[in-house]
This record gives structure tokens, C-alpha cells and sequence, in this order.
């Protein structure tokens, strides 16, 4: 025979005559719901960027790369001793069972013209294979062929970058571009994939055949250097297995004793972007956790002034008690009155928790993320968190003796 | 046991525990009250009027004997059980009035009725009653703090009829007020008590206060020393 809406109406009247301390004990909660909010929604955006920069890199990557090379003590940096060889990426994808497919790279920097504009950008030297791999289309054109590669052709795939810093509106497929020079016939044009987590622009490429660019533009000491190969394994699982198998065929391949270094090294790229990822939800649990105890003071807060309220209304819960409420009319009547506390502090705190994590977003260039679940969340949470801390008070004043009560100064 | 007896009690004990003291508030009281009776209960203070009146209203549990509320023992009740009772048959009248300072006088009336499963419409409608019986519903949207004390008490009498109650418990009604409102205050009891056969049990120090009764009882030590029917001209 419990009355909530009265029950309700009175909990709000007595929050109501004292706004000042309702306030500030709302401002608690306020705190933590904002503050847990905000870590929920940066943590999120957070992890949403690292998995599609893995998305982007493309899936199950490994990547091969040359020796360094040192030249009187001073080592330089891998890639700069080119000892693998087209041999050795035509040896990877046939050995290795866990290898999908392998992208030979040989690359370089240097300038593009067409007509009076000119930009400086990487090319890259590859074959097919390099688009399936990175998991990238084409917007419009035609991939490298085996023929292009075989007969040194002189056609590049150009990024989306590359392609509006020298063409602007114009449609650059079957147009010529000079690469140091040389002539090229423009063939394809990559859909964009934008930036990298580090600001690096992804577009901002051209591809051409390998055997074209280790013959006209990048020269090699020795024909069918690469520089370094992009592997894809069959699946995630097989990442592990594939960079075993490489090693183990290269240091056949280039005859490496039992104690020697390698010449070349293996990088599983889609490894370290989990472990970004695995930090990213490791940072986010953290954050969470540290704004979950400022929402625990705030509970604490609410407790506090719950239990001085019962005390200054000792009076009022003995004439309520002696005109006939029932344990529960009173334990309700004060859990109600923390949680309305804490609802109302828990709603500003998400509105304060979604403006900051919007606010940090844009600053930090994240995808904001408005969830309804996290506000769920922070709801469910700061009404837990005064039916919690409101028991204790409640329990105490149901149980007070109506006779002291009435008798209380 | 007549049907018309309202409260009954045997060899009703209540011993408290002060440390090493120990005080035996009340002492063997057996007692019959019917209904429609008015009752002043006399005594100096420590006699144990007021812990007679605490158990009488259910707000305190005997230690030791049975009391028989409407054919009902109290004394096996649960907290919860007791406070229903006092919902539904008894209305307190302390002596601090004590009404709820933040609400207004009809809220004051209605609490009551807050514990009870009838419809806000009807609680309305009987605060409102209640309110007219002791002459102050012009006053009902005013604050306990707008009001005079006489004024006061009669809210706090207000609410102690809304609910219908069988008996009335009046715990020293007039300590606060002066002579002539004590008086307006006893009038309306006596009233209630002829106009609306509603019991009456007074607790007092006041001879003149307890004259207003039709049954003086006199407490001394916890134990009752007279119990007299006085005739009314």
C-alpha cells in the first residue's frame, strides 16, 4: 500500500527547502557521471580510430624489410641494404602455406608533372598483388597485369591526393604524367583512404610496376632488388605462422649460418595495431575505473547528507511513524529523495560528460560518439548509486522508535 | 468481554532498564474503556500516565500482560501491524502540536490518510471535513507557522479525526496554551465526544483540564490509585 507518487512529491519538497545543499550534494554525482561519460565516449572514439586504421592498413599484414646496411660503423636504416629480390617474394607466396599473397616494394621519392603542375610525392614500385593486400580499390581504371610487370610498362595508379594536386577536375585516366622525366600512362586511381593515426597521408602515393621503377626510376645495384614486401597471411590466426615461415625460408635463401643476424627483418604490422588497440581498451577501462571513484565519492556525499537529513528530521519520521507509516513508506521516502538527487545530478553529468567528450573529439580529431548505451549506463549507475548509498540512511530512520522520535529537540 | 468495550488490559506491564536502574513504569494495570467513554488520566509527572498512554496507542509494546484493542492483542503485533492500527483506530494530539512545519494545514490533515490505500480526491475531501469540524478550513492552505498555537492544536485534532479513528489520545492537549484556548480546546473535545461519540483518552496534570473527562483515573507509581465516573449536571 506503498503511495510512490506522494512518496515522490514529498522527497522533492524536502529537497526543495534545502537547494543549497541539494546542490552541492547533486554536484558530486554531477562530477562523476561526467567524468564517466566523457572516459566512456574518448575511450571509444579512441579505439573506433585504431581499429579502422587497421581496417585501412589493411588486415593480416606483415611487412619484409631489407637489411641495413652500415658504412663504417654507422648503421643506416632497414630497407637501405636491398638484399631481398623479386626471388625472394615469388619463393615467399609459393613456400609459405600461410601466405596469402606478397606485394614486392621498391620505392623512392621524386617529382610528377603534368602539363604546368608538379608535386612530389612517393612512388612505389610493386606488382598486382599490392591492391589485394592493403585491401584498396580502384575508383576508376584498371589495376597493374601481370604483363605490366613482366614488360616493364609504363603505367601508374595514381592516390586520390596525387591525382587532385595534378589534375584537379580533370579526369586523369589515359593521361600522361612525367616521373623523373619519364613518361607515364595513367591507368587507375585509388579510392582515398585518408590519414594515418600519426597525420600521414595515405592518398598521397603512386604505384607503378616494380620491374618499371627498379629500371627507370630508382636503380638498383643488383637487378630485382626490393626494398621491402607487404605479406598478407590467410587469416589472423596464420599471422604468426607466416612470419616463422618467412624467416625460416629467407635465412635458407640467403644462406644465414645458425649464428648470425638476419638480413632482413619481419614487422607484423596488424600485431602492433592490436596492441595499440589492447592499450586503447586498457587506457579506456583506467579512465573509467578513476571516474568511477569520483562517482563513488558522490555517492558517499549523497549518504552523508541523507543521514544528517534523517537526523534533523527525527521528528518528522516519529509523526510519520505514529500516524501510521509503515517501514517501507519511510525507507522509500528517503531512498527516493537520494535517488532523485542523484538522477538529477546524473542527468546534468551526461549532458556536461556528452558536451565534453564532443568538445575533446574535435580536438582531437576522433569520431564522436554519442551512445545511447553509455548514457544508459550512466543512468542505471547514478540511480544505483543512490538506492546504495541512500539504504544505510533510510534503514535508519525506518527504524527509529516513534516514542524518542516525537520526544527529539 | 462486551462488544461495546474498547480497550482491555491485563495485569499490563512495562518495565524500563536505565543502566542499573530499573523503573517500573507501569505496574499491573488492568483497566476497561468503552466505547464512547472520555477519559482524563491524572497524575504528576513519572506516575506513568504517559507510558499508559504510549502502549494504549500502540506506539509502545507492554513488557509483560495483554491488552485487548477491539477484541485484538496488540501486544503480538509487529511493528508494521501496529502502525496500521494506529492508521486506522487511533488519532494522536501531542502536547508540541507536532505538525510538519513545510506543509500546509490540509497536508498536515491528510497525512494520515498518506499511509492508506484511498484516492487523492477522496483524502481531499475528508481533510476537508476534518478541517470544518474544528472551524479552521479558511485556514487550510496556511502554514503550522501562520497559525496561532489554538490554531495549531486544532489542526493536529484535525488530523488525529480524519482517519475516523475510535480513539482519540490527547497527550497534555493544553500544556502549550493559555487559558482561554485551553478552554475553545477542551470544548471541541467535548463535542467530539457527545457530538461524534469519538473516545477520548486525555493525559493530564491539570484538575481543571481532567474535569472536562467523565471518568478520571488517577496514576501514581506506574499504578492506578482511583478510577472514578463523575456525573455531569
Amino acid at each position: 500500500m506503498i503511495n510512490i507518487p506522494v512518496t515522490i512529491k514529498i522527497a522533492l519538497r524536502a529537497l526543495k527547502a534545502n537547494k543549497m545543499r541539494s546542490s552541492l550534494t547533486m554536484l558530486g554525482i554531477v562530477i562523476g557521471v561526467a567524468a564517466v561519460i566523457a572516459m566512456l565516449a574518448i575511450g571509444s572514439a579512441a579505439r573506433q580510430r585504431v581499429s579502422e586504421e587497421i581496417a585501412s592498413m589493411g588486415s593480416n599484414l606483415l611487412i619484409v624489410f631489407s637489411g641495413a646496411t652500415s658504412s663504417s660503423g654507422a648503421r643506416m636504416g632497414a630497407g637501405s641494404d636491398p638484399t631481398l629480390s623479386l626471388l625472394d617474394a615469388k619463393a615467399i607466396k609459393k613456400e609459405c602455406p600461410s601466405v596469402l599473397d606478397v606485394a614486392p616494394v621498391h620505392s623512392g621519392t621524386a617529382q610528377v608533372i603534368y602539363g604546368n603542375q608538379n608535386w612530389s610525392t612517393v612512388i612505389m614500385g610493386t606488382t598486382s598483388s599490392i591492391l589485394k593486400i592493403r585491401d584498396w580499390q580502384l575508383a576508376s581504371g584498371r589495376p597493374f597485369t601481370a604483363q605490366d610487370v613482366r614488360h616493364a610498362n609504363k603505367a601508374c595508379i595514381l592516390g586520390k591526393t596525387v591525382a587532385e594536386q595534378l589534375f584537379g577536375s580533370l579526369y586523369p585516366v589515359g593521361k600522361i604524367i612525367r616521373i623523373k622525366k619519364v613518361p607515364f600512362n595513367v591507368i587507375g586511381i585509388l579510392k582515398s583512404k585518408g590519414q594515418t593515426m600519426m597525420g600521414q597521408d595515405q592518398d598521397d602515393i603512386i604505384y607503378v610496376p616494380i620491374t618499371t621503377g627498379q629500371k627507370r626510376l630508382f636503380g638498383t645495384s643488383i637487378p630485382g632488388m626490393v626494398r621491402f614486401m607487404m605479406v598478407k597471411a590467410v587469416s589472423l590466426d596464420e599471422l604468426e605462422n607466416a612470419e616463422m615461415q618467412i624467416n625460416e625460408l629467407l635465412r635458407q635463401r640467403h644462406r644465414i649460418g645458425p649464428n648470425q643476424e638476419n638480413d632482413f627483418t619481419i614487422r607484423n604490422l596488424t600485431q602492433m595495431m592490436q596492441t595499440a588497440a589492447n592499450l586503447a581498451r586498457i587506457m579506456t577501462l583506467l579512465l573509467g575505473a578513476i571516474a568511477s571513484i569520483s562517482l563513488l565519492v558522490g555517492g558517499i556525499g549523497i549518504m552523508n547528507i541523507m543521514l544528517v537529513s534523517v537526523t534533523e528530521r527525527t521528528r518528522e519520521i516519529g509523526i510519520r511513524i505514529a500516524v501510521g507509516a509503515k517501514t517501507w513508506d519511510i525507507r522509500l521516502q528517503f531512498i527516493i529523495e537520494a535517488v532523485t538527487l542523484s538522477l538529477i545530478g546524473g542527468f546534468i553529468g551526461i549532458l556536461i560528460g556528452e558536451t565534453g567528450s564532443i568538445v575533446v573529439s574535435r580536438f582531437a580529431n576522433l569520431p564522436v560518439i554519442v551512445s545511447p548505451l553509455f548514457i544508459a549506463i550512466a543512468f542505471g549507475f547514478s540511480a544505483g548509486v543512490g538506492v546504495f548509498f541512500g539504504f544505510y540512511p533510510a534503514y535508519k530512520a525506518s527504524l527509529l522508535n516513534p516514542i524518542d522520535a516525537l520526544r527529539y529537540e | 468481554m462486551h462488544t461495546d468495550t474498547l480497550i482491555e488490559t491485563h495485569n499490563l506491564s512495562r518495565i524500563y532498564r536505565l543502566g542499573d536502574n530499573i523503573i517500573n513504569a507501569l505496574d499491573d494495570i488492568s483497566i476497561s474503556i468503552k466505547k464512547g467513554e472520555f477519559v482524563s488520566v491524572m497524575g504528576p509527572s513519572g506516575s506513568g500516565k504517559s507510558t499508559f498512554m504510549n502502549v494504549v496507542g500502540c506506539l509502545d509494546k507492554p513488557t509483560a500482560g495483554a491488552y485487548y484493542l477491539e477484541g485484538v492483542n496488540v501486544g503480538r503485533l509487529t511493528r508494521d501491524e501496529l502502525s496500521s492500527i494506529r492508521n486506522e483506530k487511533i488519532g494522536f494530539v501531542f502536547q508540541g502540536f507536532n505538525l510538519l512545519s513545510r506543509t500546509t494545514a490540509i497536508e498536515n490533515v491528510e497525512l494520515p490518510l498518506l499511509y492508506n490505500s484511498i484516492n487523492a480526491r477522496q483524502k481531499r475531501d475528508r481533510a476537508r471535513e476534518a478541517l470544518k469540524i474544528v472551524g479552521l478550513d479558511d485556514r487550510r492552505d496556511h502554514h503550522p507557522n501562520q497559525l496561532s498555537v489554538g490554531q495549531q492544536q486544532r489542526v493536529t485534532i484535525a488530523r488525529a479525526i480524519v482517519n475516523d479513528a475510535s480513539i482519540l489520545l490527547a497527550d497534555e492537549p493544553t500544556g502549550n496554551l493559555d487559558t482561554k484556548t485551553s478552554a475553545e480546546i477542551m470544548k471541541l473535545f467535548v463535542e467530539l465526544n457527545t457530538q461524534s461519540h469519538i473516545t477520548i483518552i486525555l493525559v493530564t496534570h491539570e484538575s481543571d483540564i481532567a474535569a472536562y473527562g467523565r471518568r478520571l483515573v488517577g496514576f501514581l507509581d506506574g499504578k492506578i490509585i482511583s478510577d472514578e465516573v463523575v456525573e455531569k449536571t
